[in-house]
């Protein structure tokens, strides 16, 4: 392990319960470079249990990008500087000897703060239960060739699928929009045969849901996109948007 | 008719409504600086434009009335999507991050907006007003040429719009591609080009009608 450590002081938002007033508290900690941002946080805690004080409250469970549980406000961005990664993938080498680093949890009315760096963010189940299934069995897996469906077509509902639900876009958005995780679930069930019988029905309710949850209205900046750990593509809202107006002249349910 | 109500009152619905308006406005827009570019014909062609709008005087009332309800519903649901949004975030971050994921001109549309409409109001209560309910044109004997010039020669005023109609650059730099995306219009083939002429149609918008103001506080000799 090379011997060049880094010498950093880091704000750590520190809140001990949902109806709590938060605030700020500085740490002053040595790092290798190697470490991931995870394992450094590991290391604090390690040190403060050590002297009897409370861990700082964070979530990962995956550590390779794939979960979506670890996201973190770094220096005010979600899962840090580095763009189409999530906060465990982001390494210390990224630092400077000498930086401060913020790290706050992610702010949105639809995802408060639980515990330190812990937010609820079951909002976003509740929006998949509102439509981001299949409601019936789908069958086996068919014969190749069975139901034929364009190279370029499955890709696009592939990278749509790549979401993992992490809420980077909420917490990068002005707003707190969720429209880029619901743009890009509707978008994957909605461009295979297998979800188009029920495009317009899950459109309708996902939407509803994430209005009726208290996220905000999308105003285009984009910010959600640049986030993303998972380069979700801006163009899922746009096909978003199409479903919903063609859902909304032509479905036949007259109550979402 | 409660589906449409509620479809417009969705998250989804007020940026349609947005867009909607927002396109109806810039095609005011474009036909608002073509008429005036006869400013640059001299006071005949200016009070000869202003004359055949007269006579289709009544047309004009009818679509003067669209138009105010196009701001309006623009007005309205823009303020509204504002407020709601702010509340979407109730404790915001101490480090903002924002200049490194959004453009500045994404992040102000309120505040262009609110300077454009403060800037809608004086323009209405000065010019449009003059123009239709005062005497003032008759009484000067087919003025309107000479009261632009007019006002146009008061610096603050002056001034005042030409920083009004860059900020309305602004506005549009965003609004334009902004407007295609809402209604589901980008595609990987053509959004490069929305996005680069939405800038192209933003910076002609704003030099074309700061050029009026300029022109006749700086170039112009009188007649
Ligand atoms: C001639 C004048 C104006 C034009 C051409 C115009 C055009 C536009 C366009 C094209 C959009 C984008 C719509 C979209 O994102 O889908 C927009 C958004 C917006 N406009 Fe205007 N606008 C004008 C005046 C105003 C005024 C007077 C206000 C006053 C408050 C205003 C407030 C807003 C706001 C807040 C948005 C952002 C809404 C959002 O991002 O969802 N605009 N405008
Ligand atoms: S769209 Fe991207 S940022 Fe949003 S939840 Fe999915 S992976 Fe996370
Ligand atoms: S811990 Fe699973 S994505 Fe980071």
């Amino acid at each position: 392990m090379s011997g060049k450590h880094l010498n950093l002081k880091l704000k750590i938002w520190r809140q001990s319960g949902p109806q709590t007033a938060g605030s700020f508290v500085d740490y002053q900690i040595e790092v290798s470079p190697d470490d991931s941002f995870l394992e450094m946080l590991d290391e604090l805690n390690n040190k403060l249990e050590s002297e009897g004080k409370e861990p700082i409250a964070f979530e990962s469970d995956c550590r390779e990008g794939i979960c979506g549980t670890c996201g973190l406000v770094i220096n005010g961005q979600p899962h840090g500087p580095i763009p189409k990664i999530a906060t465990c993938q982001l390494h210390m080498r990224n630092f400077n000897n000498g930086d401060t680093i913020w790290i706050e949890p992610f702010r949105a009315k639809a995802f408060p703060v639980l515990k330190d760096l812990i937010v609820d963010r079951s909002g976003f189940d509740e929006i998949m239960n509102a439509g981001g299934f299949i409601s019936v069995n789908t069958g086996g897996v068919p014969d190749a060739n069975d139901i034929l469906i364009p190279k370029e077509v499955a890709s696009e509902s592939m990278d749509a699928a790549a979401c993992i639900g992490c809420g980077a876009c909420v917490a990068a958005c002005k707003n707190a929009s969720a429209m880029l995780f619901v743009s890009a679930k509707v978008s994957q069930f909605a461009l295979l045969p297998q979800g188009k019988p029920e495009r317009f029905r899950r459109v309708e309710k996902m939407v509803k849901v994430m209005d009726d949850l208290g996220f905000g209205s999308c105003t285009n900046t984009y910010a959600c996109e640049a986030e993303c750990p998972k380069g979700i593509s801006i163009r899922n809202i746009a096909r978003m948007n199409r479903e919903y107006f063609l859902a909304k002249v032509k479905s036949k349910e007259l109550e979402v | 008719m409660g589906w449409l109500s509620e479809a417009l009152g969705s998250s989804i619905g007020k940026k349609f409504v947005m867009a909607f308006t927002g396109i109806g406005l810039i095609l005011f827009l474009i036909f608002h600086l073509v008429g005036n570019l006869t400013l640059y014909g001299g006071p005949e062609a200016f009070n000869g434009y202003v004359h055949t709008l007269d006579i289709v005087k009544p047309i004009i009332r009818v679509i003067e009335v669209g138009l105010g309800l196009v701001f309006i519903f623009h007005i309205y649901n823009g303020i509204k999507l504002w407020w709601e949004n702010k509340k979407a975030r109730p404790n915001d971050y101490k480090i903002s991050g924002k200049s490194k994921n959004s453009t500045l001109f994404s992040r102000t549309m309120i505040q262009t907006g609110s300077i454009v409409f403060i800037f809608l109001v004086l323009h209405l209560a000065t010019f449009w007003w003059l123009f239709n309910f005062s005497g003032e044109p008759h009484e000067k004997g087919d003025a309107y040429y000479a009261i632009v010039v007019e006002w146009f020669q008061i610096e603050w005023y002056a001034i005042f719009y030409v920083i009004a109609v860059i900020l309305l650059g602004f506005h549009l730099n965003h609004g334009f591609q902004s407007a295609f995306q809402t209604f589901g219009w980008n595609h990987k083939k053509y959004f490069q080009f929305i996005q680069k002429f939405g800038t192209a149609f933003a910076v002609i918008m704003a030099l074309g009608f700061a050029s009026f103001p300029i022109y006749f506080l700086f170039f112009y000799g009188g007649n």
